[in-house]
């Protein structure tokens, strides 16, 4: 019964501590085998890779050619992709893209502080806390089902026709206003689901320690559960940047609005085309970025090889 | 039992970067036998395992799966990996399906059975190990020992060629060990349709039962191989005296 294959061992056995623990791969060759091995997943890779050049080559050319020989496409990169002046508006733009990433920062910041009070104070159990959560749950529905665009109307133009005094007439402030309001029911709600995906064990397990409510949340509960929505997060980050552009209907200077102007006076779409190619270059390497945080993360947690 | 081998690991090796795991690791294991594979943590039983249900490229050496190397890059990994079944420490059983929706998952999606076919096969396992009137309940709902016993179910259910059982009773209770250990003693009563199996255990006791050969890994390598009683009772290698007597004194056997 007891059998201890003995073929292709040549060579092998070094580096072994007189306690039987390997310290090194000193003195170890691949086999034959391997080799042969290694050369088949080389030869794989590299079939792998001619394929995927041939194929996008192919689709992307096609793509191209087709564009290029259509019939209108001389009027096509005239109104859309005069490159001269798009170059010429590019400093307006960018310089109203400034405000879009200003106002990102900012609501961000604020969304995340809100966003995670009202989840947390929705996921709570407090008796003492029912109003408040009842009033978070109204803010929420009402927020998340009302066009954003109605919300930075309605506080943008509605809150300085109150004349309040001291409160701002800014258009710029209150735009913002309007978006953090908007963002921060969506939010709430990713970050409420996040909580709740979370197994009861892992609560249960953290009391037990004796944390209290609050540091079971903060040490286990959300260290899991923001692991867990960091995806749909930075999604609506992207969603957040993008939807900056909208303040510009309160007359903000932003990179849409400047692109606006500069088209109404030329007649001509570029500017639009460089408003939005400044945006892609900001979202792109963001979503980039954020998938390869994200599976850096996840492989660092599972150390549970390929499956 | 014949004596044909159903599995045959050859010259193994395995190293996490810098780290070598698994060195030369060779053994054979007879078609409806059982090999027991024992040392410390960290000796690399579970990645052994893992090496052979394919969960991990092997860095040498090759393995066998009824003489036809599985190893082989060119080969189909999902094919073979439905002949190998593999039961692991912590369960990972599917908190969302039910037992037998666990069970009838692999049969139904994996091996074309169809529905009925597949629940007629699931609740035949669930009697016969005694765990039909779960079949409808999630596995939150049961102790670690049931959940042990349906995930040995789960593998059962797709008729594997071998099956792998990694320290399936590490995580349970001693009251619960045993009854996973009878499930699994239970695959072997049937000389005709014995189940091959490869078993990491700390379980002496269960070891010698039902391990038909006991080998015995320290460091990544193998110390010492043979019959069960001759490895367990009667040991040749100073390295493998000494841990049957540690783990003796910590009173598992
Ligand atoms: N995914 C991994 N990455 C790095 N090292 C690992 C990984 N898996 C296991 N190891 C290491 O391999 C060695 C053997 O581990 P393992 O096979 O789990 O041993 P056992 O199951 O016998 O306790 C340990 O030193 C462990 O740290
Ligand atoms: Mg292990």
């Amino acid at each position: 019964m007891s059998s201890t294959g003995s073929e292709s061992r040549e060579g092998r056995g070094e580096g072994v501590s007189s306690d039987g623990r390997a310290l090194s791969s000193g003195g170890w060759s691949p086999s034959e085998r391997e080799i042969r091995r290694r050369s088949f997943r080389r030869r794989a890779a590299l079939r792998y890779g001619l394929i995927a050049a041939g194929s996008s080559a192919l689709v992307l050319g096609t793509l191209l050619i087709v564009l290029v020989t259509s019939p209108g496409f001389t009027t096509l990169s005239d109104t859309f992709f005069n490159w001269v002046y798009g170059a010429q508006v590019l400093p307006k733009v960018l310089l109203g893209f400034m405000t879009n990433v200003t106002l990102t920062v900012i609501a961000a910041s604020c969304v995340a502080i809100f966003g995670l009070a009202i989840a947390l104070l929705r996921t709570s159990r407090s008796p003492a806390l029912t109003p408040f959560r009842f009033l978070a749950t109204v803010y929420v529905d009402l927020f998340r089902g009302i066009p954003m665009i109605l919300v930075i109307l309605l506080v943008g133009f509605g809150i300085p026709a109150l004349r309040i005094p001291g409160l701002t007439n800014n258009v710029l402030i209150l735009g913002t206003l309007a978006v953090i309001i908007t963002y921060t029911a969506y939010v709430a709600e990713v970050l409420r689901s996040g909580i709740l995906t979370v197994h009861p064990s892992q609560r249960a397990g953290a009391r037990s320690l004796g944390l209290s409510h609050f540091q079971s949340l903060r040490h286990v509960v959300l260290p899991q559960a923001l692991k867990r929505v960091t995806p749909p997060l930075l999604n609506d980050l992207i969603a957040l940047i993008k939807d900056t552009g909208l303040v510009s209907i309160l007359g903000v200077t932003d990179a849409v609005r400047a692109a606006q102007i500069a088209s109404s006076r030329s007649f001509n779409y570029t500017p639009y085309v460089v408003a939005a190619i400044v945006f892609l270059l900001v979202t792109i390497p963001l979503t980039r970025f954020t998938d390869r945080a994200i599976r850096r993360s996840i492989e660092r947690q599972n150390a549970q090889g390929l499956a | 039992m014949s004596n044909k081998s159903a599995l045959k690991v050859d010259s193994l090796r395995k190293s996490f970067g810098s780290e070598l795991v698994l060195d030369s690791v060779s053994f054979d294991v007879p078609e409806g036998s059982a090999t027991v594979l024992i040392g410390a943590s960290g000796s690399g039983k579970s990645t052994l395992l893992r090496c052979i249900n394919l969960l991990e490229q092997i860095d040498d050496g090759a393995i066998f799966l009824d003489e036809e190397e599985i190893t082989n890059p060119e080969i189909d990994i999902d094919q073979t990996r439905r002949k190998i079944a593999m039961v692991f420490q912590a369960f990972n059983l599917f908190p969302h399906k039910t037992v037998r929706e666990n069970i009838t998952l692999a049969p139904v999606i994996v091996h074309r059975l169809t529905r009925d076919e597949a629940n007629q096969r699931a609740d035949e396992l669930l009697k016969r190990f005694g765990l039909y009137e779960k079949a409808e309940q999630y596995p939150d709902r049961l102790s670690g020992g049931q959940q042990q016993r349906v995930a040995i179910i789960r593998a059962l259910a797709v008729n594997p060629r071998v099956l792998l059982l990694d320290e399936v009773t590490s995580a349970l209770d001693p009251v619960l060990v045993n009854e996973v250990l009878m499930t699994v003693k239970e695959l072997k009563e049937d000389q005709s349709s014995a189940m091959t199996m490869v078993i990491a255990t700390h379980e002496m006791g269960f070891a010698q039962q039902v391990g038909d050969q006991v080998c015995f890994l320290e460091g990544g390598a193998v110390v010492e191989i043979g019959a069960s009683a001759q490895v367990l009772k009667d040991p040749q290698d100073k390295r493998t005296k000494d841990f049957l007597r540690k783990v003796h004194e910590a009173g598992r056997l």
